[in-house]
């Protein structure tokens, strides 16, 4: 199977907005195609993190390589590079639509197209790929094919009528999507013959065979033994071994040729040497140019990540660091909090990517973390001219200092049904949203265009526009650029003394019913002790809100009866833990999950 | 073989599951029996105590205590049966404590006379108030006068040593009224032995719980706390324990069993027992009790599993006990029973608690040692002091 024609080679992935059974697709494409009988199938082998298959999402991209035998009677090699389905993970769905020559479009019969359908879709077209839809959830009773159809070609704009009309979950119409895939993908062009030029599009750290790298290969070969160098980074090694994925795992080869997808390991010790969109080339005969690579990504939402027991610090540098090995949009650097002591400064895609690595850190390096509220980077101008990237707000320079800032703004698309415009048109206003325009999709849907501050939506925006659309509408963004904005630290004083790790940047107009709603949530969350605790909000000294959590007066067992003391211990025990899951500042113990109580301002 | 010399002192429980109604706050193990049930009930409970007895061969009873539940719904005969299978199987002390509850309305004058002579030498009277709004907040079943007939015909009986139940912190309650029903207690003739005075807690699982009364504020709960032991210690009594208040000598024998950690049996359904440190309990369930100990199904489990207290859970214990009573803890039994000091095992732990004010070291009067007890704000917050005994 080695020497395949290049001819009979597919490279392609599938996009679709979250839930529209990308993933499950994949599962009956490679079912399908024989790699593995029914029976090894695990239930969506593509997401195999524990934390993917729990949350049903795919975070990181995964290359697997099936043999299809077509209905023309020959065999092809498909390549399916699966792309990760939430915004959060743009970067990692434009880097794996940079190894592919066409996209399948998973759309739901039932839904139709939805914010990131559109989104995906457009990033696949803009990377010139060959992209044809598919209909799936047909069995649905509430399927409407055809109305799905034409909305693809009236909104998106590509041919429909033919699309494959599918069940990915119970198996109807794989056949057609294997064929359409043959028939309506091209082969990948290039030739074995020219210089080396592979495109890196994706790393992994192994603890057996050191870095990995996921390459597509556009011109040239590459085997055991070819001293390749990266160009951006200057890298140079051996090769050591050259193979193609199966399904979870590296199965080697001889060498891998232009138009084939697969890995390459070579004496590579850091992945930083093997940058995402860096290009691979032949020290010995080196192409002429690199690669156009892709878009470098930029942490978009920062938070500070510190060890709930400051004596593991060590341990969590160790697992970020492990971590990064495999996520290299992860960013860290050490930082240190009056309240919380040693921890880090951490980079993040989005909100989800933030949360999913500090589950994986509590998880798979069972480490107790309290983590701040997040936030985004600011472009403070100081007086004279110099601009600082803020991201942690304790390093806010004084006022005086400060000429202005800026912060940065997303052009959001929100599809929703049209009975609750009116109520995401009230959401984005509370958010500072600016409205630019709405289409209509058709008679019932539309597509709401707003620009919003990047700080409006990191927390919990999505979360509100769920609930005041009953779920329905759908929501994606890009980074449009940074605006000057009237932005102010506000920081919170617990006993008089100001908690550095509470303190965050909001706009001026915000402030007081964000400093209002804190106060009020830490006094639900700071238990009382033996003397009254003022919780105060100020904005640049002046005290803008003010709770107080009452001295304790009584805490005391009921009758202890019938000598059933175990039953009291218990009690006492409850009480201990959970002093053990509190952060003294000062003299008052501030419960760890206080800290990120500013994420959940407005649960009502 | 030669029969083992007395070793130790042991105080014996008795539980009573049944009552009248549950009252509203109640979390304890009982519910409303039938007669027959509770004949049948006396019977099994007779013949645990027996076959229990072998066990407890080496020890002297220094306490017996008959708690619920109602015990005051028995029967005199019922009483005398009960209390006989103990003089029979067990070594008595000479001054043996025989204390039982008695829910005012549930004890006749013959009943008393009757329990009075089958050996009772002391009875624990759950008043809570005098007032029956406030006992009908609580879901009593009696009211003011009930109890003072019930009082009445106590000391006609011959009870010479009788402790009041009271609540503080009732529905409905006010400072005035917990001071009016402290001032009829004490003015009693002849005034109670001995008082216990406890704050109303909302326990997970009683109709308060799912359903919350408005209570007086914390404030005011405290300062009902506080106006016990100022008419109490007024009127010559002594608090000996958070809730507990005594005249001189009386002092109950057997609250005191728990606190210092002595030894005892508890026998009936949902009762515990510690022996040389290792805690049990028998089953809450009447129906497999029953079946153990009236129809003789020997593999129906009544006791349930040990827990041997390891050194730590005995610290613990010892602190957090010991802490309940006024005198406190002294820091040289600590340090010979374990072998290594308070300040080794939780070191700063009293120093910052003196220096909150919550704990003070004094000494005792009679052997000059050491003693760590809770100050007055100490015990209103003691559940905050003892959490911090526990290891974890």
């Amino acid at each position: 199977m080695e020497n395949i024609e290049q001819s009979r080679i597919r490279n392609f992935c599938i996009v679709a907005h979250i839930d529209h059974g990308k993933s499950t697709l994949a599962d009956r494409i490679i079912e399908k195609t024989g790699l593995l009988t029914s029976r090894e199938m695990q239930a969506q082998v593509l997401d195999n993190m524990e934390l993917e298959r729990e949350r049903g999402i795919t975070i990181k991209a995964q290359t697997v390589r099936t043999v299809y035998k077509a209905k023309d009677g020959e065999e092809y090699v498909l390549n399916l590079i699966d792309t990760p389905g939430h915004v959060d993970f743009n970067y990692e769905v434009s880097r794996s639509l940079a190894a592919c020559d066409g996209a399948i479009l998973v759309v739901d019969a039932a839904q139709g197209i939805e914010a990131q359908t559109l989104a995906n879709v457009y990033l696949a077209l803009d990377h010139d790929l060959e992209v044809f839809p598919v209909i799936n959830k047909i069995d649905l009773p509430s399927a409407e094919p055809e109305r799905v159809k034409n909305e693809i070609e009236d909104v998106i704009g590509i041919e429909a009528q033919d699309a494959p009309l599918i069940s990915a979950k119970n198996g109807i119409g794989i056949d057609e999507v294997l064929e359409a895939v043959i028939q309506r993908i091209p082969a990948p062009g290039g030739s074995p013959d020219n210089p080396l030029q592979a495109l890196i599009f994706d790393s992994l750290y192994d603890s057996y065979k050191g870095v990995i790298v996921f390459c597509r290969l556009m011109e040239g070969k590459v085997s055991k033994g070819t001293n390749i160098r990266m160009m951006a980074t200057g890298a140079t090694a051996e090769v050591v071994e050259v193979g193609y994925f199966g399904a979870g795992q590296f199965i080697p080869c001889s060498e891998l040729s232009a138009g084939m997808v697969g890995y390459i390991t070579a004496s590579i010790k850091n992945v930083k040497d093997t940058a995402v969109g860096d290009t691979i080339t032949d020290v010995d005969n080196p192409c002429k140019e690199p690669l156009p690579g892709y878009k470098k990504v930029n942490s978009m939402v920062y938070c500070g990540v510190y060890p709930a027991d400051g004596a593991k610090y060590p341990d969590l540098r160790d697992a970020l660091e492990k971590l990064q090995l495999n996520d290299a949009s992860l960013r860290y650097e050490p930082e240190t909090s009056i309240a919380l002591g040693f921890g880090f400064r951490c980079g993040f895609l989005g909100l989800l990517h933030l949360e999913i690595i500090q589950e994986r850190l509590e998880r798979e390096y069972n480490l107790d973390l309290v983590t701040t509220a997040p936030g985004v980077i600011y472009k403070v101008h100081r007086m004279g001219g110099e601009v600082i990237e803020l991201t942690n707000p304790s390093n806010l320079p004084d006022p005086s200092e400060i000429e202005f800032m800026e912060e940065p703004v997303v052009s959001a698309e929100i599809m929703v049904t049209t009975e609750f415009i009116g109520s995401i048109m009230e959401l984005c206003q509370e958010r500072r949203g600016k409205y630019l325009g709405m289409e209509y999709m058709e008679e019932t849907r539309a597509l709401l265009k707003y620009e919003l501050p990047l700080n409006e939506i990191i927390y919990d925006f999505f979360d509100a526009l769920k609930s005041r659309s009953r779920g329905y509408a759908s929501f994606d963004y890009e980074l449009k650029g940074y605006e000057q904005s009237e932005l102010v630290k506000l920081d919170i004083l617990v006993n008089k003394e100001e908690v550095d790790a509470l303190s965050f940047i909001v706009h001026r107009d915000s402030a007081y019913e964000r400093g209002r709603k804190m106060c009020e949530k830490l006094k639900e969350e700071i238990p009382r002790h033996l003397f009254e605790i003022p919780i105060q909000a100020a904005v640049g000294g002046k005290i803008i809100a003010r709770e107080t959590v009452k001295a304790m007066r009584k805490d005391v067992l009921a009758k202890c009866y019938g000598g059933d003391i175990t039953r009291k211990k218990k009690l006492l025990e409850k009480q201990k833990e959970g002093k053990k899951r509190m952060r003294q500042i000062g003299n008052v113990e501030i419960p760890q999950k206080a800290f990120m109580s500013v994420l959940k301002l407005d649960d009502k | 073989m030669k029969e083992k010399e007395p070793s130790g002192e042991l105080g014996i429980y008795l539980h009573i599951p049944f009552c009248v109604r549950k009252c509203l706050y109640c979390d304890f193990l009982s519910a409303p029996g039938s007669l027959q049930e509770m004949e049948h009930y006396v019977e099994a409970l007779t013949r645990e105590i027996l076959e229990e007895s072998v066990s407890y061969k080496s020890y002297t009873v220094k306490s017996v205590f008959l708690g619920g539940g109602t015990p005051s719904l028995l029967s005199g005969e019922s009483v005398k049966r009960i209390l006989q299978t103990v003089y029979d199987h067990y070594r008595m002390g000479a001054d043996c404590e025989i204390s039982m509850e008695v829910n005012p309305g549930t004890a006749s004058p013959e009943k008393l006379d009757c329990w009075r002579k089958a050996g009772v030498n002391r009875l624990s009277i759950g008043l809570q108030s005098v007032w029956d709004e406030e006992l009908k907040a609580l879901g009593r079943i009696h009211t003011g006068e009930d109890f003072f007939r019930t009082y009445r015909h106590a000391i006609k009986s011959g009870f010479n040593n009788i402790n009041i139940d009271l609540m503080f912190g009732i529905p409905g309650q006010t400072k005035e009224s917990y001071a009016g029903t402290l001032k009829k207690v004490v003015s009693l003739e002849p005034p109670p032995t001995h008082i216990s005075a406890y704050s109303l807690i909302l326990e997970e699982g009683t109709p308060f719980y799912e359903n919350r009364p408005i209570l007086p504020d914390e404030e005011t709960e405290r300062e009902m706390n506080k106006i016990t032991s100022e008419i109490l210690s007024d009127q010559g009594y002594r608090q000996y324990e958070i809730s507990n208040y005594a005249r001189p000598g009386y002092a109950c024998v057997h609250n005191q069993i728990y606190w210092t950690r002595g030894n005892y049996a508890g026998f009936g359904i949902g009762a515990a027992s510690m022996v040389e440190n290792v805690r049990f309990q028998n089953t809450s369930s009447l129906e497999a009790y029953l079946a153990r100990y009236l129809k003789g199904e020997r593999e129906k489990r009544v006791k349930g599993e040990g827990q041997i207290l390891s050194r730590k859970e005995q610290m613990e214990e010892f602190m957090f006990l010991g802490l309940r009573m006024t005198k406190g803890v002294s820091t040289k039994e600590f340090q010979r029973l374990f072998d290594v000091s308070i300040e080794q095992m939780y070191p700063g732990v009293v120093e910052d608690f003196v220096r909150k004010g919550l704990l003070v070291r004094g000494t005792d009067p009679d052997t000059g040692e050491e003693r760590i007890r809770l100050t007055a704000f100490g015990m209103d917050v003691s559940n905050m002091v003892m959490s911090e005994f526990i290891f974890l």
